[in-house]
Order: structure tokens, then sequence, then C-alpha cells
């Protein structure tokens, strides 16, 4: 599968994620995020970002529980738990923002 | 499974114990042990692991793969902690057969939640009769 | 003749089969995990301090690195080479076995 942004194609996996880490850049985040119907505002890029630091330090995406209690750490509890992250990214935070990220998904899930 | 599905899991908790023998490098061993068990701990399940042989080596330091082409997984280890994994037997007698001290190990540690988020080893030094009994007190043993 | 070891000591005898089976005179190069077999002070170390009079050793620099082997933690006298200095030790010795 590819996915097109702005004349220019990149390969992805068979369910949307960036097959080359290396690929990623901003306008190709909002153009997966529009795929989705999800218009990337702030509070979303702070997810985001966060996951790309936690890649580039682990080598791996996080899972969700993993997820949240590290945002929580880092952001305050009012944004480390389900209930905010999962109103960012409804199709389940790790995975979703683990895509628009441009990471493979979580280890965790199968 | 889905976020939700592994956010909610709950019922029985096993005790697991992952047991490790083979160097980093040179097969898949290394790094897929180390999947399943992050996967595993995203299950809320009670997972250690063990690193015995050979299997020592996947804790030394300074590990850099960046001239051999290979994904570098040795920072991953890091995240054991994060997945709530706290145990990790190291046996004193594989290490001391290759050369090796506790130095040369990776210092990897786990931050207590309810001791205000302290910052605790996660390395444990046993003896075979040690690691004897925590393989007898396991659940499930799964061998990488 | 040039000898490659890619196995562990610790986990396979391909090093001592090597060892046994190699005219003096050889060049031994350990590769991959076959580079554990340099670590001073293991429990194989002998392999290769016993016949380091009259056989050359080396080991690859990119497979010690990899592991997080630092050279100071070598058997003295084995020898680092890069890519480039495995091709030459190719290129210079007639024939390579490789044990695996």
């Amino acid at each position: 599968m590819t996915i097109e942004v702005s004349g220019k194609s990149y390969e992805t996996d068979e369910e949307g994620y960036l097959a080359n880490l290396s690929d990623w850049n901003l306008e190709l985040a909002e153009a997966m995020a529009k795929e989705d119907g999800c218009d990337l505002t702030e509070n979303h890029w702070e997810v985001v970002n966060f996951l790309r630091e936690y890649y580039d330090e682990y080598q791996i995406a996080p899972a969700v529980r993993v997820l949240t209690k590290a945002i929580g750490k880092r952001l305050g509890k009012d944004k480390g738990n389900s209930k905010y992250l999962y109103e960012l990214f409804p199709y389940g935070p790790a995975k979703q923002a683990c895509k628009y990220a441009g990471l493979p998904k979580p280890t965790g899930c199968v | 499974m889905s976020d939700q599905e592994a956010s909610q899991t709950s019922g029985v908790i096993k005790k697991f114990l992952y047991v490790n023998r083979r160097a980093p490098h040179g097969s898949n061993y290394a790094q897929e042990g180390l999947e399943v068990a992050l996967i595993g701990a995203a299950f809320e399940q009670d997972v250690a692991m063990a690193y015995i042989d050979d299997g020592v080596f996947q804790l030394k330091t300074d590990q850099d793969t960046s001239e051999i082409g290979t994904k570098n997984f040795s920072p991953t280890y890091r995240a054991l902690g994060d997945y709530d994994v706290k145990k990790i037997y190291v046996e004193r007698e594989s290490l001391e057969k290759r050369g090796l001290t506790q130095d040369d190990l990776m210092p990897l540690v786990y931050e207590d939640e309810d001791d205000d988020w302290e910052e605790k080893p996660m390395i444990n030094l046993v003896t075979a009769a040690e690691l004897q009994d925590i393989i007898e007190q396991s659940d499930v043993v799964l061998n990488f | 003749m040039l000898h490659t070891v890619n196995k562990s000591p610790f986990e396979k005898n391909s090093l001592q089969t090597c060892l046994r089976l190699s005219q003096p005179g050889s060049s031994i190069l350990l590769i991959e995990d076959g580079i554990y077999g340099a670590l001073k002070g293991s429990d194989a170390a002998a392999n290769i301090t016993e016949h380091m009079q009259e056989r050359r050793f080396y080991v690859l620099g990119p497979d010690l690195k990899a592991r997080g082997i630092d050279k100071s933690r070598l058997i003295d006298g084995i020898e680092i080479v890069d890519y480039d200095g495995f091709v030459k030790l190719a290129v210079e010795e007639p024939k390579v076995q490789s044990w695996m």
C-alpha cells in the first residue's frame, strides 16, 4: 500500500503504518490523520511528538498502558488517562497516534 | 487485540518467566524474546526475565549495530521497566564463565509508582541454585 | 589458509574444531558471535591462548562494536580488522574455510 502526499508516494503496510520511519514528515502525518477524518490539534501533536521521542530513545512504540502512564508522568494526570487520550484518538491512542508518528504498530498489539 | 482490550484485560495473572539463552545479534531469538515478553507484560501478566548462558550478552553495555546494518534493539531493554517488568535474573555462573561482571551489564531500572517514582535496579545476580527455585515457582516458562 | 568462525564458543564447538583442524601458520578470523571467543578471562580463552604461537588471530571490529565488546577486553595479541581488512585477508590467503 502507499499514501500520496504532495505528489509523492510513501510505502505503508496493509494497515497504513509507514514502512520507512525515515520517510516521516509533518505533512505526511497530517495527511494520514485527514484520511481518518481527524484534524491534528496541538493536543494531538503533543502525543505524536511524545511517541516519536519515545521511539527514538527505546526503539519501540509503547503499548497503550505504557503510553498512558508515561504521558501522565510527562504532561500531568489530566492528560495521562484513557478518557483524554481516547477522545483525541478514538481508534486507540497508541495505535492511531503511532501511525501519525510514522512508527510501527505498538509492541503489545498483535 | 485493540488498545481498549489491552487496557481492560483482567482476570488471572500468571507468573511468566522468559528464559533467554542466546547472544543478541547472531540470531533473532534475543529480539523476539524481548518483544514477546513486552507483549506479555502489556497484558498485565507478572513477567520476569532470566538471562543465562550466552543470553547474558544481551544485557552488555555499549552495543552499537550501526556498522553491521541491523536494528539496534539494545535500548529496548530499558523500556522493560515502563512495561512493569521489575525482575531480571542474571545467572552469576554464566557471567563468570564469560569473563564478565555486573559492571558490564546495562544498569536497568524501573520507577516504583508506590515510592514516589524512585528508580530501582531491576537486575539481580542469582546463582544456579537460586534460579532453580525461580523456575520452579513460575507458572509459565518460555524459552528463547 | 584463512579460517573464519562465526559461532560463540560457549554455545558451539566451531572454534575448538577449527583450531584442531587448522594447520599451524593459519589465520583465524572471528566474526559475528565468534568474537566472543576473543574475550579475555573467559572459560573459552584458553582455546586461543594455547594456539597463539603458531596461528594469527583476528576479530571483525564491527561485530565487536555491535556486541559492546571493547578492545581492552580482548586476549592480548588478537588483531582487530574492519571489512576492508577482512577482504584483504581473504585475498591474501589462497583458500577460505568457514566454520559455522
